[in-house]
């Protein structure tokens, strides 16, 4: 089956900026692709060629078969974009917002009425369809900026960093609304800077950064070699730290040992079996413990264990390490 | 975590994703047009500003400079308000640049650019409703002309051809205002740089005859589209009284102001929709 998204070494240069540097990428049908990195990784550009809204400088890149350099206007009547702002009309109504986009889709005025109604039934904003814009929530903005992209039933949904500046519980609440997307078929690809992000909505996830791919597999696969979770400990006093980072190299994997914050941390998969190891381990070693945490990788401990560096600095300096 | 297997394990139905046809020109022109309109009806802070500043401003020179600028033999409520209805076109076109670089940051423009209508249509929808919505603030000038006592001399047929002419500079004007909301970035910065359209308006003949302006500064006022358009008008307007006063015919002022304005519609239009296709 043709590949829903296809990209073969893209580049894109914004002035002295390598935006994109040779990016390639192929989302399969009927999964979800997270594209995960920092700011000015490129995530935003590759979402911005695939809409047709740049034009990349060299490379190959098709949409649902359709070769995105070549016909753009062909690429637009299949995908739907919801890009990094909520690109709604604050003084029409969310009813307004959808009729609109349902329009310019070439929806008839009834298909537009039926699809902007069954798009607010979907995402739960039908009671407050009939309100202006303006007087919606942060996240309901969101949600209706989601369902301007829905109108049209894209084949390829793009969803630029989506739950960027929400709170919590809308975030939740978008999530929500996307798995039900995507459990009615719809493919998506969307970026983020949130590992937990990725790792709630993706069947794959894409990690890049300076306009490259620099790992991508499964949330499991990434994981096993990034580590489910994480120990922390922070010491009392920084002569402790080479000690507890001995203790906590007992787990099968090098510590990290930050001086500053006088703190070691250690990935592991069976998290809390390890972290009951390491606590006793710890009690024999006798050194001072302000404090030992069990929680997730972060996105920056992610994209250590891949690139050696953190997140932003790859490729910048020509360090010796590299993972 | 637990959810992931949920949503991989869902088979893609066939059915799902549609390719969609786009609407065409118009009705895309159209439905972009609507947005605009709708947005300027539902702020009325916008109605109530534009105005009420358009009306101070007619007041101060009606009352207040007026009684200091000689017209040449025309009352000068007579002389003013068709260059003041001219020029009218000044206070929506800032609104528009400014709403023009708010799209555009905002991410409305980057929507619109990704469906599947001509790209022409985004602009042609913006110009067709600041066009409108010009028409509107056109009726409140003229109502404000005729409320501080001017009075038309010429014919009703020359009064409707003066609105109409008001109407088309209005439209070519648009194109300027839309394209320095294409390059301004950002809404201040829109508005910052219409306020260097308001040197075009005021080396003109709309508010003070040219031939009071020192020498040098003549052949500027002369030689720029806002005085053939105001010449246009004042000419149409105030009858054979007004005409006498113009240094060529109004015919003369008719024909050169329709130059200007189809150039400004032509270059503008290609400059905004370069701008706006590679942006």
């Amino acid at each position: 089956m043709t590949p829903i998204l296809e990209a073969r070494g893209l580049t894109k240069r914004f002035g002295r900026t390598q935006a994109l540097a040779g990016l390639d990428l192929v989302a399969k049908h009927g999964r979800v692709v997270a594209l995960l990195g920092p700011n000015g990784a490129g995530k935003t550009t590759f979402v911005r060629a695939v809409a047709t809204l740049l034009r990349p400088d060299a490379g190959s890149l098709q949409v649902a078969g359709i070769d995105a350099l070549r016909h753009p206007a062909r690429v637009r009547q299949v995908i739907g974009l919801a890009g990094q702002f909520a690109a709604v009309e604050p003084a029409m109504t969310g009813r307004e917002n959808l009729e609109m986009i349902g329009r310019l889709f070439g929806l008839k005025p009834r298909q537009a009425r039926a699809a902007a109604g069954a798009v607010l039934e979907q995402l739960q904003l039908t009671p407050d369809a009939g309100r202006l814009v303006r007087t919606y929530s942060g996240g309901m903005r969101r949600r209706l900026d989601l369902g301007a992209s829905l109108v049209g039933a894209p084949r390829l949904l793009l969803l630029d960093e989506p739950t960027t500046g929400l709170d919590p519980g809308s975030r939740v609440q978008l999530w929500d609304a996307l798995r039900q997307l995507v459990s009615a078929g719809t493919d998506v690809l969307l970026t983020t800077q949130y590992l937990d992000e990725a790792d709630q909505l993706a069947a794959d996830i894409v990690i890049i950064d300076h306009g490259t791919v620099i790992a991508a597999g499964t949330p499991a696969e990434l994981k096993s070699l990034a580590g489910d979770d994480v120990i922390e400990v922070h010491v009392r006093d920084a002569e402790a730290l080479p000690d507890v980072a001995a203790v906590l190299s007992g787990t099968g994997r090098d510590p990290r040992v930050d001086r500053a914050t006088r703190r070691v941390s250690v990935p592991v998969d069976d998290g809390t079996r390890r972290l009951m190891e390491a606590m006793r381990a710890l009690d024999h070693v006798g050194a001072g413990i302000e404090d030992i945490s069990l929680r997730r990788p972060t996105l920056d401990e992610v994209f250590l264990t891949f690139t050696g560096k953190p997140a932003g600095t790859v490729g910048q300096s020509s360090g010796p390490e590299a993972a | 975590m637990a959810d992931a297997s949920v949503i991989t394990g869902s088979p893609l139905s066939p059915a799902r994703g549609r390719v969609n046809s786009g609407a065409r020109f118009w009705p895309s022109t159209v439905a972009v047009a609507q947005r605009t309109v709708r947005k300027f009806v539902r702020t009325p802070q916008l109605i109530g500003l534009a105005t009420v500043q358009s009306a101070i401003f007619l007041v101060i020179f009606r009352y207040i400079f007026g009684g200091a600028i000689n017209a040449g033999g025309l009352p000068y409520v007579d002389f003013l308000v068709p260059g003041f209805v001219v020029t009218g076109f000044l206070w929506a076109g800032m609104g528009a640049a400014a709403g023009v670089a708010e799209d555009l940051e905002q991410g409305l423009f980057d929507r619109l650019r990704s469906l599947p209508i001509p790209r022409a249509a985004v602009l042609a929808g913006r110009g067709l409703a600041d066009t409108a919505l010009v028409t509107w603030s056109l009726a409140v000038g003229v109502a404000l002309g005729f409320a501080v006592g001017f009075r038309m001399h010429g014919s009703v047929a020359a009064g409707l051809a003066a609105l109409g002419l008001c109407v088309l500079f209005s439209f070519a004007f648009e194109w300027v205002f839309i394209t320095i909301g294409l390059f301004a970035g950002n809404a201040q910065a829109a508005q910052g740089m219409s306020v260097l359209m308001t040197v075009l308006v005021f080396v003109s003949s709309a508010y003070v005859p040219v031939s009071s302006m020192p020498g040098w500064l003549r052949p500027v006022a002369e030689q720029q589209p806002v005085t053939p358009m105001v010449n246009a008008v004042r000419g149409l307007a105030g009858g054979p009284r007004a005409g006498a006063l113009l240094p060529h015919t109004t015919a003369y002022y008719v024909g050169l102001s329709l130059i200007w304005a189809a150039a400004i519609v032509v270059v503008f239009g290609v400059v905004a929709a370069v701008r706006f296709s590679r942006h």
